[in-house]
C-alpha cells in the first residue's frame, strides 16, 4: 500500500505495535535536551537510581535561560543572570555530567538554541524520530524526520529507555504550489497557512508541506517553515528529503560520512511519500498569491497581509485581544509606530534571515525611537555572520549585535521588551506576555522586521526592493 | 501519581479561548529545578497586579470561586509550548480537571502523565459551562462521563491513560518493562 513519509518513518520505529488497549512503543533516534525542561527529568532517574540508556543519541546545549551579553564562564552568568537562571545552568552542568552526557555549554563552538544547533552539526537526518521537551522540535521536521515536542515526564522516559509511549498521529497534507513572490520568505507563507488553518487546525495531526512552492525552499526556508507547524496546533511539520537536504547536510561533523553516507542517502531517497499516499486533510495553497504578513493580535493565527487592515469580529476573547495590542478593527497596521525589533530565535535566526535583515540595514539607521536587537541562533551562525561583516551592518545601523540564545523570544534571559511596548519579532509567538509582561508583539519575517527598524513604524518590507 | 477517579466540585471559568501555556505559567517563572510551588503564579499575569495585589475580578481570585478544582476554559485550551510547568501550575494550585472543547496535544499528553484530567465536551454542554461558572459537576475516570446538569457527557480518552489514572500508575514502570523488546529492537538497527 501506498505510504507516507509520516508513516514509513513510525513503522520504521515502532518497537511494539499499539493495540486498543496500549499505545506504541516508539524508538527514539535522537533527543535533545536544553536546561529548561530537564531538571526535573533528571531527578526522576535520580530517584529511581536509573541511568541514561544512550547518552550516545544525547544533544545537550544551553540556550533559553542565557543571556546573550558575552558569558565565557559560569561565573560571569552569576553576575549578570538571575540566580534561579544560573542556578538552572548549573544543575544543566552537573546532570550531564553525572549522567555522562556531553554537554554545548558555555565555551563550546557548537553552542546555539538547540533547533539551530541539531541541523547545523548534522545531527537532524532524514528518517530519524527526533525528540525534545520543546514544542519547537517540529523544526527538524524540515529534514523529512518525525520531529515533536515532549513534556518532561516524557524527557525522563526517553533518557531511561530511549523510547515513548504514542497513539499514532493523524495526516494533514498542506500543498503549496506556485512560487513566492520577491520578499514574500518562507516566514510569510508559514503564517498564511496557520491564519489559513488557524492555531489548533493542526491538532493531533502531523503535517507534511508538500508542493513545487515547497521544493523550492532552502533547507533554511524550510526549518522556518516547519518550526511554526506547532503554532498551528500539530505536534510535528515535516518536508520529504530530497537533493537540497544532502547537499546542506553533506559533509558536516554528525553527519554520515564517506562510504556510509552514501548508504545513508541511498536509504534516505524512499523516504518520500508515494504516488498515491493518503492523508486524513488536505489543504492547499497557492504561494505566487501571498504577501508580507504580519500578526495583530495574541495568537499566530491573527494575521495579515502587510497591506490589509485588521479585521473585525465581535467576539469578547478577539476584543480583548485587540484591546492588549492596542490596534483597531478596520484600520492598517502599516504605520504603526514600532518600539523594538527582534532579529532571532530557532524560526528566524539562521545566517540566510540575518543577511536578508543586513540587506534593508545596510547603508542605513535604524530609527531613533527603536531598539533593534540582532541575535544569532548559534555560536556558528554568529561566527560566520562576522564572517560576512553582517555584525558591522547591524552596529553601523545602531542595532545591538549580541551572543547566541532565545533572547527576546522568550524573555527569560533578561531580554524582554517593556511593558506597553510594541515589538516586531522575527519569533514564533505573539501571545500576551511572551516576549515580557504587557509586552506587545508583531510576528513577521526578517525583512519586513528590519523595515520597521528602519522606517520606526511597522512597514511593507517591498519598499526596500533592489 | 496518586489514582484520579472522581472529582466532584464547582467550575471556575476562564472563558477565553486558545489559552496557551505562556499565559498559564509565564516563562519568567521557569528558571526553576523543581515542579513545587509554581501555582503561586499560575496565570500570573492575568492574576496579579502589576504591584503584585489580587486582581479582584479574575475568575480565580473571586471567593466564590476558591476550593474549586475543574476549570473550564475556552475553546482550544493548553496551546504553545511544551512546558510540562503549565500542568504543574495547575495542579500545585488545586486544580484537577481541564474542560474545553479542544485541547492541545502536549498539554494533554503532559497533563495525563500528572494526574490532571483533559475533558473535551461538545460545543453545547460548553456553552452551558461557560454560561454557568461555579456549576457542580462530576468527572468519572472509570466511565469516562462529567455530569454536566444532571446529564452524564461522554469524553474521549484513551484506554490506557485512563487505567494509568484510576491506577495512578506511572508509565515510565510500563516502558521499563518493554526493555526485553527494545534491546532487541537495537539490535536489529544497530
Ligand atoms: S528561540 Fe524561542 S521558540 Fe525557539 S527554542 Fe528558544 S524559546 Fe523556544
Amino acid at each position: 500500500m501506498a505510504q507516507s513519509l509520516f508513516e514509513k518513518i513510525w513503522a520504521s520505529h515502532v518497537v511494539t505495535p499499539e493495540t486498543d488497549d496500549t499505545p506504541a512503543v516508539l524508538y527514539i533516534d535522537l533527543h535533545l535536551l536544553h536546561e529548561v525542561t530537564t531538571p526535573q527529568a533528571f531527578d526522576l532517574l535520580r530517584a529511581k537510581g536509573l541511568p541514561v540508556r544512550r547518552t550516545d543519541r544525547c544533544l545537550a546545549t544551553l540556550d533559553h535561560s542565557t543571556p546573550t551579553v558575552p558569558v565565557t564562564t559560569l561565573k560571569d552568568l552569576e553576575v549578570v543572570s538571575e540566580p534561579s537562571a544560573a542556578k538552572q545552568v548549573r544543575q544543566m552542568e552537573k546532570n550531564c555530567k553525572d549522567f555522562g552526557i556531553e554537554l554545548r555549554g558555555f565555551g563550546s563552538r557548537d553552542r546555539g538554541i538547540v533547533h539551530v544547533m541539531g541541523p547545523e552539526l548534522g545531527a537532524t537526518q532524514p528518517g530519524a524520530t527526533i525528540v525534545c521537551g520543546d514544542s519547537h522540535t517540529s523544526t527538524h521536521g524540515a529534514f523529512g524526520a518525525l520531529a515533536f515536542g515532549i513534556g518532561t515526564t516524557e524527557v525522563g522516559h526517553v533518557l531511561a529507555t530511549q523510547c515513548l509511549l504514542q497513539r499514532k498521529p493523524k495526516t494533514l497534507a498542506i500543498n503549496v504550489e506556485g512560487a513566492l513572490p520577491a520578499d514574500v520568505t518562507a516566514k510569510d507563507l508559514i503564517l498564511a497557512i496557520i491564519g489559513k488553518i488557524g492555531v489548533g487546525g493542526g491538532t493531533g495531526h502531523v503535517i507534511e508541506y508538500r508542493g513545487s512552492a515547497i521544493r523550492a525552499l532552502s533547507m533554511e526556508q524550510r526549518m522556518t517553515i516547519c518550526n511554526m507547524s506547532i503554532e498551528a496546533g500539530a505536534r510535528a511539520g515535516m518536508v520529504a528529503p530530497d537533493d537540497t537536504t544532502y547537499q546542506y547536510m553533506a559533509g558536516r561533523p554528525l553527519a554520515p560520512q564517506g562510504a556510509k553516507w552514501d548508504a545513508a542517502v541511498a536509504k534516505w531517497r524512499q523516504l518520500p511519500s508515494d504516488a498515491g499516499a493518503r492523508f486524513d486533510k488536505e489543504v492547499t495553497l497557492d504561494a505566487s498569491k501571498l504577501k508580507p504578513m504580519v500578526t495583530f493580535g495574541t495568537n499566530p493565527g491573527m494575521v495579515i497581509p502587510i497591506d490589509g487592515v485588521v479585521p473585525q469580529d465581535d467576539d469578547p476573547a478577539f476584543r480583548k485581544a485587540l484591546a492588549y495590542m492596542r490596534v483597531e478593527a478596520g484600520k492598517p497596521l502599516l504605520g504603526t509606530p514600532v518600539d523594538v525589533v527582534f532579529i532571532g530565535s530557532c524560526t528566524n535566526g539562521r545566517l540566510s534571515d540575518i543577511r536578508a535583515a543586513a540587506k534593508i540595514l545596510r547603508g542605513r539607521r535604524v530609527a531613533d525611537r527603536v531598539r533593534l536587537l540582532v541575535v544569532p541562533g548559534s555560536a556558528a551562525v554568529k561566527r560566520e555572520a562576522e564572517a560576512e561583516g553582517l555584525d558591522e551592518v547591524v552596529r553601523a545601523a545602531g542595532g545591538e549585535w549580541r551572543e547566541p540564545g532565545c533572547s527576546m523570544c522568550i524573555g527569560m534571559n533578561g531580554d524582554t521588551v517593556p511593558s506597553g511596548k510594541l515589538s516586531v519579532s522575527t519569533s514564533n509567538r505573539n501571545f500576551e506576555g511572551r516576549q515580557g509582561a504587557g509586552a506587545r508583539t508583531v510576528l513577521a519575517s526578517p525583512v519586513t522586521a528590519a523595515a520597521a527598524a528602519v522606517k520606526g513604524a511597522i512597514a511593507d518590507p517591498r519598499e526596500f526592493a533592489g | 501519581m496518586e489514582p484520579v477517579k472522581q472529582i466532584v466540585s464547582k467550575t471556575v471559568v476562564i472563558p477565553n479561548d486558545d489559552i496557551d501555556t505562556d499565559q498559564i505559567i509565564p516563562a519568567r517563572f521557569l528558571t526553576t529545578t523543581t515542579k513545587e510551588g509554581l501555582g503561586r503564579n499560575l496565570f500570573a499575569d492575568w492574576r496579579y497586579e502589576k504591584d503584585g495585589r489580587d486582581r479582584k475580578d479574575f475568575a480565580l481570585n473571586r471567593p466564590e470561586n476558591r476550593g474549586a478544582s475543574v476549570l473550564v476554559g475556552g475553546n482550544n485550551f493548553g496551546c504553545g509550548s511544551s512546558r510540562e510547568h503549565a500542568p504543574w501550575a495547575l495542579l500545585d494550585f488545586g486544580i484537577r480537571a481541564v474542560v474545553s472543547t479542544e485541547i492541545a496535544d502536549i498539554f494533554r499528553s503532559n497533563s495525563l502523565k500528572n494526574g490532571l484530567v483533559p475533558v473535551i465536551v461538545d460545543a453545547t454542554t460548553h456553552r452551558w459551562l461557560l454560561e454557568h461558572p461555579g456549576a457542580d459537576v462530576r468527572i468519572d475516570v472509570p466511565s469516562a462521563t462529567i455530569e454536566v446538569n444532571g446529564k452524564a457527557v461522554a469524553f474521549p480518552i484513551d484506554r490506557f491513560s485512563r487505567y494509568c489514572l484510576v491506577n495512578g500508575i506511572d508509565q515510565l514502570g510500563y516502558l521499563l518493562e518493554q526493555n526485553a523488546a527494545i534491546s532487541r529492537y537495537e539490535q536489529a538497527h544497530a
